[in-house]
């Protein structure tokens, strides 16, 4: 495996430490006047998701992870896997378990596409897209007039996901949810 | 960013006019000292032997010439122009220091090197202060010992700690084993840099000097307090380390020493060895007049004077950019 010198890192560089999978956030370099040079890296644990702080002596190396972040189609789980195929057309499926899956599990739908992280081959976490589209399936009954300003109720999404909607959403609506602020959009026309 | 979208210069029109006023301002200051401006080799024979300077080599073609190095500064020359009766010198040139790249370092740099004939280092810091008060119109440095720093910022003296308590105290940043690697002095640095720098020059530009012997480069060594250190000096203002000087080692046989060591260190640590530069060793021995000197960064003065936090906010072209 390859592996990248302190000169060479960069936000977005995913290294081993401490034989942990490391995504690079913040390098930076520190020298005094005539000196050993050092640079202070902040890294975060793609298993723990833990932001690190470590030193490094200039010139060291660390190994490259073997980490890469592909598109695949969101197909069932059996329970205890969530079963996912790259969308290359190779029909390749992995298995992501619910430690990889994580909160992702609220809003994954069949057949949409997901980013599966895969370390060594082995799916290490799964994100969706920042924007989904689900089905209404409970919130109380909508009241006739209400407008968007007047307020809010939870309601209840084909994957689980609970959400904060207007009072005028009803059952059998699809809405777009914006995943990384959990926050209700807009509803989305049905043609 | 693609090499289309970043052609522009990252500094602004404003700051270049003052990195010009600032190049008037030296030479101003230096004529009216009668301190003669002088130019040396940009590419040089040999390259600098420090362990922690890493030259970029350059491809020369010329007869009788094998190798060339990018200076890392103008030292080697500007003392065989002293050693040949030059007198006091300054000069403005670019330097080269391979993999220094961060918010406050790029690997081409605009250095100022001046040395005084007949003087030593607490006068040339006098002179310093005048130079970057006088420019940056601050109050007038106060001068702080290494000890004391790393006593008052980071708790314990650099000069009696045990290596081990070093190392503990340093095994926040790094583990155990590889700080042993690093050895005293580079744990030393690790606290300067990591705990010390930040703390000085906050209220009023500060110099520290009396660094430990081990650390003193090119500058002569004496006792203090019962231990040697070395008549060296860095001054710094807002955490910004802006220049290091030295009452100049004028022994050729001390100096010759001081090499080889260099060069067995960098045997442990893969580096290339960097032949010694025998024209240098001449002018050494055939005498340096007594002097100080002082390598001082322009484009961390001028980042002080327009208040800028990164160095590519003074610089045209950044490394990225050139």
């Amino acid at each position: 495996m390859a592996s990248y010198s302190t000169n060479e890192f960069r936000g977005g560089l995913k290294v081993l430490l401490d034989g942990d999978p490391c995504i690079i956030l913040e390098n930076e370099f520190v020298k005094p006047g005539k000196g050993q040079a050092f640079n202070r890296v902040r890294l975060r644990n793609l298993m723990s998701n833990r932001v690190w702080e470590r030193t490094f002596k200039s010139g060291e190396s660390l190994e490259a992870a073997d980490v890469i972040d592909l598109d695949m189609e969101y197909l069932y789980t059996d329970g205890e896997f969530w079963h996912f195929m790259l969308t290359d057309g190779s029909f390749e499926q992995h298995a992501a378990d619910a430690k990889a899956v994580g909160d992702c599990v609220k809003w994954l739908k069949e057949q949409d596409v997901y980013t599966v992280t895969l370390y060594n081959g082995t799916p290490l976490s799964v994100s969706p897209p920042n924007f989904v589209e689900l089905e209404v399936v409970d919130t109380d009954p909508g009241m006739k007039g209400d407008t968007a300003q007047g307020g809010s109720k939870p309601a209840t999404l084909s994957t689980g996901a609970v959400v904060n909607v207007p009072l005028f959403i009803t059952i059998g609506e699809v809405l777009k949810v914006d995943t990384r602020s959990a926050e209700y959009v807009s509803r989305v026309k049905s043609s | 960013m693609s090499d289309r979208a970043a052609w522009r210069p990252t500094a602004t029109r404003d700051i270049l006019e003052n990195r010009a006023r600032q190049l008037a301002w030296v030479r101003g200051f230096f004529s009216q000292r009668n301190v003669l401006e002088v130019e040396t080799p940009v590419i040089g024979r040999h390259g600098v032997s420090d362990v922690n300077l890493d030259g970029i080599r350059a491809e020369v073609v010329a007869p009788g010439v094998s190798e060339g190095w990018l200076q890392t500064s103008p030292e080697y020359h500007m003392k065989r122009l002293l050693a040949a009766g030059s007198g006091s010198i300054y000069q403005i040139s670019k330097v080269f220091r391979n993999g220094e790249r961060g918010h406050r370092h790029n690997p081409e740099f605009s250095m100022l090197e001046w040395y005084r004939v007949g003087w030593d280092d607490r006068a040339l810091m006098a002179e310093v202060g005048e130079l970057v008060c006088g420019w940056l119109d601050c109050a007038r440095p106060e001068v702080i010992q290494y000890r004391d720093a790393v006593r008052r910022y980071a708790g314990f003296d650099p000069m009696t700690v045990s290596d081990q308590s070093l190392i503990d105290r340093c095994e926040r940043w790094m583990p155990a084993e590889e700080l042993r690697d690093l050895g005293r002095d580079g744990c030393l640095d690790l606290v300067m840099s990591l705990v010390v720098e930040p703390e000085l020059g906050v209220d009023r530009p500060v110099f520290i000097t009396g660094y430990p012997a081990s650390q003193a480069a090119l500058a002569k060594v004496s006792e203090q307090e019962g231990h040697p250190v070395a008549h060296r000096f860095e001054l710094y203002i807002r955490g910004v380390e802006l220049c290091n000087g030295y009452w100049e080692l004028s022994d050729a046989g001390e100096q010759r020493q001081r090499f080889d060591a260099d060069n067995a260190r960098r045997q442990q640590l893969g580096k290339p060895l960097m032949p010694i530069d025998e024209a240098l060793m001449a002018a050494l021995d055939s005498g340096l007049p007594e002097c100080a000197g002082v390598a001082l960064g322009l484009d961390r003065l001028l980042m002080l004077k327009v208040g800028a936090n990164r160095i590519d906010d003074v610089l045209a072209f950044p490394i990225e950019r050139a």
